[in-house]
């Protein structure tokens, strides 16, 4: 699953949650925690519930933002969208791998009750406390619905007792962290959002630095940064060429028998071409995704 | 459910509906919308299919509707019976 | 000789109003405008019965007007577009004649080819001298351009200037000169400044407004137009300015400049020709204080009349050489003719403005709108009222796909080939219908209230009263 984007969209705003789907973004996240005030939570599980029943998107990947653990409201959150079969839950503040099995558990026991198959909708932990980054891999492996990490920086920086800013230097250890941990499991690890939404220059650093870590995308809360950010975390035109000529030139390799191949001079070896079907499969995605 | 106590639910910007439920001794719906010409039937379909899954018989309810699409309507009545109602 | 009168009640006189007559106004002073009011507020104290108002438009802040008809002061109004406040008064049936709407260029065309005679000419003119050379360009109620303004002062038989920023003679950089005019007058306010212009145009921050500019400006792009000379009109709402933007980004990657932009002309078309995207702007009217400036300014922005603008009975006119023109509707039909008259509900809110004579004249015409508004489908099986003939509609841009009028296969192929997201405009309809539900058909069945006249003056389409 491609998730250049995943876009915030506040949980009790109709006209954001029904056209949601047409902003570009591989993933939109409908939000009952932060975007949602505290005596509105029951109106916006259940216009999302509804949303998802009723006008459930079909373009684009929808994920769920729950509340926290030690709230009141998760378990509700929970009751109202698990039977619309949502792809993903986002648990805020995710701690340690118990706290997913405990996700994991009650989400079963809804799907039970529902009578839709249990394990339909996957979990995204949102790491954004310092025991949750040093519990990254613990988190990431500790139930087979976790389908990636995601990085919450704002809340993060708040638990490390620094000042979040736009370089991101306070953040570096935590993003390679959450990263390392992510793809020790096989899976991947996206992003915090850049909040100046007016810096679209900072946008594209922030973006550019994210993709040099690791991380196969990012989360934007305002969709005028989805089309920035799906390009930085698109493969150039020139690296889908290459990756064309390291699959082409392996097929010609094996149809002469070779044991080695080399390209412009120099050996192909298996990450390389690991690489290059992670970026034709991207394009794959891409050509079917982007306007449907 | 039944309602017991003023409760309200939704907005008014556009594409989003208000509705105010309170006790009453009879079922009183009062219903506009800014597309009434067009959707007032089904407006009132979908009010009273939500009154009726919930029980609710009796109650002074008023939608001020924005041009909310149906799935909007049903969630906001039920917030707004959820929130006025009990048991 | 002199042409200055003390008072606007001794213009009038002296132009001979009498019972009957047609005065013409613009509407360059928009929500800001005193004039209209002022005029027939005078008339109606002195008598004067039974006129037939000539109004480019008619905006909320004319409101006045419907006494003035329910007093029989007003019995006809030919307007090109006509704000929700009258318009609701003559959706209910106020006035007994029709009211006659024409485009921008039709009514340039009618003025210059005697199909619309005007008796009397009040010209409001943020800056006139006491012979009535005048300019929008100067004065406290500054507006820019006159455009609209020019052919009453050629084709009227009399023409009263009304001002409140009286020069010396001769005003060095006037828009319509002396040789029209017959009557001054200065007045104490001919406007209110804030209401006239806006302080400053803004680009939409709606996301889908922005998601719909942008699969608008991508049609632009695989068009084929976008290239050196290209010629562009956008309108001045938030969602158009967004277009624009887009617009200005792919020139700047592929280093286009093109020839000309038209329409509102806003700030943010003022910032694209100035950085060197547009050779000249032909301005027929001003949207914004920086338009305001630049037209005062920078030589490159031209002033145009209605009829350089638009005018079907010139030999050409500047919307004959426009390559893009994006549009807006309230309504738009399965034949892709559009609406631009009434709301959904059949009420008059609007009128053609530049609309048809633009769809017409340019090579691509796009209309860009959300497939819904407020739950109300854009796309009906026949709209409420044909404001510009489907013919003349290439695209129809909505955040959930776009569809191309079949008269024009070739487009459609390029923008298949393109990857963006072409759909039957039949398809389009059934996205909104499944969205919000399959609207109940509006009925009009009232006696006609308005007749909605084709560029060339032929019927277009007639609007009921409700009932």
């Amino acid at each position: 699953m491609m998730r250049r984007t995943m876009l915030f969209l506040p949980g009790n705003a109709p006209n954001m949650l029904i056209n949601g789907d047409v902003l570009g973004a591989d993933s939109i996240i409908f939000d009952l925690e932060d975007a949602v005030a505290p005596d509105e939570k029951d109106a916006a599980r259940i216009l999302v519930r509804n949303t998802l029943k009723y006008q459930k998107p079909t373009a684009c990947e929808t994920i769920i933002r729950i509340n926290p653990l030690d709230t009141q409201e998760w378990r509700a959150d929970l009751e109202e969208v698990i039977p619309c079969r949502p792809d993903l839950i986002m648990p805020a503040k995710a701690g340690c791998g118990q706290d997913i099995k405990v996700v994991a558990d009650y989400m079963a026991q809804i799907e039970e009750q529902a009578g839709i198959q249990v394990g339909s909708t996957g979990i995204l932990p949102l790491v954004e406390t310092v025991l949750g980054v040093e519990k990254a891999f613990e988190i990431a492996s500790a139930h087979r619905r976790v389908a990636g990490l995601f990085l919450g920086g704002e809340d993060l920086t708040a638990d490390l007792h620094c000042k979040r800013t736009k370089e991101g230097q306070e953040i570096f250890y935590a993003r390679s962290r959450i990263v390392c941990a992510a793809r020790a499991c096989g899976l991947d690890a996206y992003d915090t959002p850049f909040t100046d939404v007016e810096d679209m220059q900072g946008l594209v650093k922030d973006s550019q630095l994210a993709r040099s870590l690791g991380f196969s995308g990012k989360a934007v809360i305002s969709p005028r940064h989805v089309e920035t950010v799906n390009a930085v975390f698109s493969p150039a035109p020139e690296e889908i060429q290459y990756a064309r000529d390291v699959v082409e030139a392996i097929e010609e390799g094996k149809r002469q028998g070779k044991g080695a191949v080399s390209l412009r001079g120099k050996m192909i070896d298996a990450p390389i071409v690991k690489r290059a079907m992670q970026i034709l499969d991207m394009e794959r995605q891409m050509m079917g995704g982007d306007f449907q | 459910m039944e309602i017991r106590k003023n409760a309200a639910a939704g907005t008014l910007e556009s594409s989003d509906i208000f509705i105010c439920v309170e006790p009453y001794d009879q079922l009183s719906v009062q219903i506009q919308s800014v597309v009434q010409e067009q959707y007032m039937e089904a407006i009132h379909h979908t009010v009273f299919q939500v009154l009726e899954e919930f029980g609710v018989k009796s109650g002074k309810i008023r939608v001020n509707d924005r041009g909310a699409l149906d799935c909007v309507i049903r969630a906001r009545m039920e917030t707004a019976i959820r929130r006025g109602g009990s048991r | 000789m002199s042409k200055l009168v003390s008072s606007l009640k001794e213009a009038i006189i002296a132009a001979g109003l009498k019972d009957h007559m047609t005065i013409s106004f613009h509407h360059h002073l928009r929500n800001g405008d005193y004039v209209l009011n002022m005029v027939l507020a005078k008339a109606a104290e002195m008598g004067i019965r039974d006129l037939n108002v000539n109004a480019s438009s008619l905006f909320d802040v004319h409101e006045p007007v419907i006494g003035h008809i329910k007093n029989q002061v007003v019995t006809g109004l030919e307007v090109n577009y006509m704000g929700q406040k009258v318009g609701r008064a003559i959706s209910e049936g106020i006035l007994e004649k029709p009211v006659i709407f024409r485009s921008h260029g039709g009514r340039a065309g009618d003025m210059e080819n005697g199909s619309a005679k005007v008796d009397i000419a009040f010209i409001a003119a943020p800056c006139a001298d006491n012979m009535g050379n005048m300019s929008g360009k100067y004065g406290p109620s500054a507006c820019g351009s006159l455009g609209y303004a020019f052919s009453d002062a050629m084709y009227a038989d009399k023409v009263v200037v009304i001002t409140d920023y009286l020069v010396p003679y001769p005003l060095q950089d006037c828009s319509i000169p002396e040789g029209y005019v017959d009557y001054v007058v200065c007045v104490d306010k001919i406007g209110d400044a804030s209401r006239i212009v806006s302080g400053t145009t803004r680009i939409t921050r709606d996301p889908v407004g922005l998601r719909i500019a942008w699969l608008a400006s991508q049609v632009v792009k695989h068009s084929g137009y976008l290239k050196d000379g290209f010629s562009f009109q956008t309108g001045a709402g938030g969602a158009s300015l967004a277009v624009a933007k887009y617009v200005e980004e792919m020139m700047e990657k592929e280093k286009i400049t093109g020839s000309f932009c038209m329409g509102g002309i806003t700030g943010y078309l003022v910032s694209m020709m100035e950085k060197g995207y547009f050779e000249t702007i032909l301005d027929v009217q001003c949207f914004d204080l920086s338009a305001v400036a630049s037209i005062r300014e920078n030589k490159r922005h031209r002033e145009i009349s209605a009829s350089r603008y638009a005018s079907p009975a010139a030999k050409s006119s500047a919307v004959d050489s426009l390559d893009v023109v994006i549009l807006g509707a309230t309504q738009a039909d399965t034949d892709f003719h559009v609406n631009v008259h009434t709301d959904s509900n059949g009420n008059i809110m609007g009128g053609s403005g530049g609309h048809s004579d633009t769809a017409q004249g340019a090579k691509l015409s796009i209309v860009a709108a959300p497939l819904i508004r407020a739950r109300l489908p854009l796309i009906a099986d026949k709209v409420l009222c044909r404001s510009t003939p489907g013919e003349t509609i290439d695209v129809i841009v909505t955040q959930r796909g776009i569809a191309v009028n079949p008269r024009n296969q070739e487009l459609r192929e390029t923008l298949v080939r393109a990857g963006l997201p072409v759909k039957d405009i039949q398809e389009l309809k059934k996205i909104a219908e499944d969205m919000a539900g399959v609207p109940k058909e509006v009925a009009c069945k009232g006696r006609t209230v308005a007749k909605v006249l084709y560029r060339d003056g032929t019927l277009l389409d007639t609007i009921q009263a409700k009932s």
